[in-house]
């Protein structure tokens, strides 16, 4: 089939105005929320119903075309980009929201409802969805449950893996499957669990049952700054251990802190605070949370505290919140180009990992950022640069580079949130050995034999092949 | 050579338990993850078929098979680190004594699965028997951080880390959780723990089970959020009538309010219990599932529950029952038959509502399966997968019945 009757095939399902062809109209389509990675899809094509997805998988199956799901573009792994010979499917246009049941605290959404739009909707029966990534009036819930996504209050109520329930998946042929049941309980082994986070290896989700919980009834957020940064995260393992677990427990530290004080999001933030720490504690009862908010207070006092703040009402927790989910694109002002890393370590390796990749950044001469997920020791080090100029940017990869081999050194991993993608495909052997990325292919052959859903994501395909390659025939996984 | 001997060549002679099993199935307890995956790789070169056991207190050590492998050995905490709450443990570790050492260090494994206290770790991973508290603290697989396993063919595959978050790779840890052993041994478990609550307080109220429906609902309307709360049947609580057990778990100040809490919403009708009686409850009520011959769960929406429970009680009976109305979680031990299992399976499908064989005799489960009744498309994917991590078909695990 010539590209123009495959662009006819697809204006045939889902009309012509929803498949893009111009060069600037794909152009559009060519990055993710990471600037390090450019990727020109061939065709773009948005259908607006679950069955024009199964339509357009099917075609693309029959042709042996390769695709790539997308949701609102937000991802930080490159893991939405398709390369010219693939089909960007884009799943925007199936935003609806089909049933909220508040006597059993589920939702039924299609995968192209923006995050925070659920929880708007969810609101007026006492319930939200609650993870929450810093994008969420943005990425859709298609997208978060592709890449597992986390955000701050995940450190209590747990990441998108916690709260999916069920979900209706288009695979690679084009057929239909049902995973998981309202319940959650599943029909079977966990194809939910292992659904969730597959980066669009697996197939599409069309349409996802998610648990609401309730909106807590009590919040306290903490306001803490620190004279150092290993001081902060000290503190942070105090807190943990002290057995309340809140909400959120974000870091930020001085550059990022300038920068959002700088911005339009100015949430008072103290400038001279070597970190800061935005301790939110919450649940349904009164006097339980202030209790605890008070212990915590003294726990982060006893561990170095130069001063506590507490949110005095809505409005000013509201403000704290706004500079810690707006602190990237506060980013913007500090230079042209902004990558956004993404790594985990023990909590308890926090003050020492904090201080390497502060010499790391040191030594290539470069401009970090730190703002992240402390109580999950989710770190994002955001590395900022000016693209254009030369040599820069293979500097900016070196430096990641060494801070991922630090945070895996730590006893981490290379993703805690934002997935692999294409962007931490080549530190995956530093983590799996290729036995076990043999395996995760292997399974990815059991949804998709051909690898056309998502291609060149996730698993590394050359180091199956050298490092395992005998084994990978075993398995069943062929060269390409 | 026969095939202890080609096993003492591989493994020591100290791997064979010559005392062997009940049903005459000869049982191999390698020491260490490598000698699984030595012996299954040469399990599935000479085609041996191979049953996993753990402490066989909970599924029954009955499959047929050329020989059955132990987890036994391997009961070694590598890690318990209490400053970043988490854990590795080995497979083969028993439930009780891993609590103890966790305790020592100030930690908690928020798990209460049914069955003996000596239960493995890597039998409550495979099977996914949550407790009582999956209420407030999740299924077994939000305690896990990782899983190290080996195939039927002796690759040992890592997945997940010890870390809290992961996306890096596919979650196989997942896949694992609760696939009964069809996709691979257990032999490393990496556990995310809690602090050991600073408070941990139990109350019960009796009454019928259509007044405590009422009272489940009061609760969940007062939004107090119970690390427990479970229904249990009066054999199952050892007391007249049902039983409406309520658990909270953390700090001091949490504890006091949400039992403040309880009482406003439901006219102070609990009973607190002291420390020895809500242990011995909660004891009870776990270890009463093994000695029953038959375990399954079944997962609705919690508006169901009540109806669910009168199916149970219409199909199967409803002396042994302990169901988490809260979550629309049940778990159901008793006598029943294979027909009687398939029946109840088919009509709870018709509900949306999965049964998972949990324990049986072996000629139950090969009858009935673990699972059945999938949705569309599923059964492939299993199929698939299992074809994928057990290539000989090494493992005795009845996944699906014969129906």
């Amino acid at each position: 089939m010539t590209t123009t009757s495959l662009v006819e095939a697809l204006a045939g399902i889902v009309g012509a105005r929803h498949v893009r062809t111009a060069l600037p109209e794909r152009w559009t389509y060519s990055r993710d929320g990471l600037p390090t990675h450019r990727h020109v899809p061939g065709v773009v094509v948005l259908p607006g119903s679950r069955d024009e997805v199964v339509a357009v998988v099917r075609l693309l199956a029959a042709l042996g075309i390769p695709f790539v799901p997308r949701g609102a573009g937000t991802g930080l792994s490159g893991g939405a980009l398709a390369d010219d010979d693939a089909v960007l499917l884009v799943l925007t246009r199936l935003n609806r929201i089909l049933k909220i049941d508040p006597q059993n605290r589920v939702a039924v959404v299609e995968p192209g409802v923006v995050n925070v739009r659920l929880s708007t909707a969810a609101a007026p029966y006492g319930l939200q969805y609650t993870p929450d990534p810093s994008s969420q009036t943005a990425c859709t819930i298609g997208g978060n449950v592709a890449e597992n996504a986390g955000g701050p209050h995940c450190l209590k109520y747990g990441v998108t893996a916690n709260h999916v329930l069920a979900l209706e998946v288009v695979l690679a042929d084009g057929s239909v499957v049902e995973l998981g049941s309202p319940g959650g309980e599943p029909w079977g082994p966990d194809l939910t669990g292992l659904f969730v986070g597959s980066e669009g290896n697996f197939g599409i989700a069309t349409r996802i049952a998610v648990r609401l919980l309730p909106v807590p009834r009590a919040v306290r957020t903490l306001l803490a700054d620190f004279p150092a940064l290993r001081t902060a995260g000290e503190a942070v393992s105090a807190v943990i251990a002290s057995g309340i677990v809140p909400a959120a427990l974000e870091m930020m530290d001085q550059s990022c802190v300038q920068a959002v004080e700088d911005s339009v999001y100015a949430a008072g933030y103290p400038r001279d605070a070597a970190a800061v720490l935005l301790v939110e504690l919450d649940g349904s009862r009164e006097e339980a949370v202030a209790a605890d908010a008070d212990t915590i207070e003294g726990i982060l006092r006893a561990n170095g505290a130069r001063g506590v703040v507490a949110a005095a009402d809505a409005k000013q927790r509201e403000r704290l919140w706004l500079g810690r989910k707006k602190a990237f694109g506060a980013m913007g002002r500090l230079s042209r180009d902004l990558v956004v890393q993404d790594a985990v370590v023990p909590r308890s390796a926090l003050p020492d990992v904090l201080e390497t990749i502060g010499r790391i950044a040191s030594s290539y001469g470069l401009t970090v950022s730190n703002v992240f997920h402390a109580g999950d020791g989710n770190l994002h080090p955001n590395i900022s640069f000016d693209g254009r100029v030369p040599g820069l940017r293979a500097r900016v990869d070196a430096a990641s580079g060494e801070m991922m081999a630090a945070c895996i050194a730590a006893g981490g991993t290379i993703t805690g949130e934002h997935g692999v993608g294409l962007d931490k495909l080549r530190y995956m052997p530093m983590i799996f050995d290729g036995d076990s990325l043999a395996a995760m292919r292997a399974v990815r052959h059991v949804f998709d034999p051909d690898e056309r859903v998502n291609p060149g994501k996730v698993v590394p395909v050359h180091a199956c092949r050298e490092w395992s390659g005998v084994r990978n025939a075993e398995w069943g996984v062929l060269a390409p | 050579m026969s095939l202890l001997d080609r096993v003492r060549a591989l493994l020591g002679d100290d791997a064979v338990d010559v005392a062997a099993t009940r049903d005459g199935v000869p049982r191999v307890a390698p020491a260490s993850p490598d000698a699984v995956a030595l012996l299954l790789g040469t399990a599935r070169a000479e085609g041996w078929r191979v049953r996993i056991e753990g402490a066989a207190s909970w599924l029954a050590a009955d499959a047929p098979a050329d020989l059955a492998l132990t987890t036994r050995r391997l009961d070694k905490i590598p890690a318990i680190e209490p400053q970043d709450l988490s854990a590795t443990a080995e497979a083969g570790i028993g439930c009780d004594l891993l609590r103890q050492q966790l305790a020592d260090r100030g930690t908690w494994l928020a798990l209460d699965p049914p069955g003996l206290a000596g239960r493995t770790l890597g039998s409550v991973v495979a099977t996914a028997t949550a407790g009582p508290l999956r209420q407030g603290f999740g299924s077994i697989r939000d305690h896990l951080l990782g899983v190290t396993f080996v195939t039927g063919d002796g690759r040992l595959v890592q997945s997940g880390g010890r870390v809290m978050k992961n996306v890096a790779g596919y979650d196989l840890t997942k896949l694992e959780a609760g696939s009964f052993g069809a996709f691979g041994v257990i032999v490393l478990v990496h556990l995310r723990l809690r602090a050991v609550p600073r408070a941990d307080r139990t109350l019960a109220l009796e009454g019928s089970r259509e007044d405590l429906a009422q009272v489940t609902d009061d609760i969940t309307a007062a939004g107090i959020q119970p690390a427990a709360h479970e229904l249990l049947s009066p054999a199952l609580a050892r007391r007249e009538r049902w039983t409406l057990a309520v658990r909270f778990a953390g700090s001091e100040a949490l504890v006091s309010a949400e039992e403040a809490g309880l009482g406003a919403a439901t006219g102070g009708r609990f009973t607190a219990l002291r420390v020895d009686e809500a242990r011995a409850l909660w004891t009870h009520a776990a270890e009463c599932f093994a000695a029953r011959p038959v375990t399954f769960r079944i997962g609705g929406l919690p508006e169901s529950s009540d109806e669910l429970l009168d199916l149970l009680q219409h199909q199967v009976g409803d002396e042994w029952i302990s169901a988490s109305p809260g979550i629309g979680a049940i778990r159901w031990g008793g006598e029943t038959t294979a027909d009687r299992l398939r029946r109840l399976r088919r009509t709870l499908a018709g509900l949306e509502v999965p049964l998972t064989l949990e324990r049986a005799p072996w000629p139950v489960r090969a009858a009935v399966g673990h699972f059945g009744a999938y949705r569309e498309g599923v059964g492939p994917l299993v199929t698939g997968l299992r074809r994928t991590f057990d290539p000989g078909e090494a493992f005795v695990v009845a996944v699906e019945g014969t129906e």
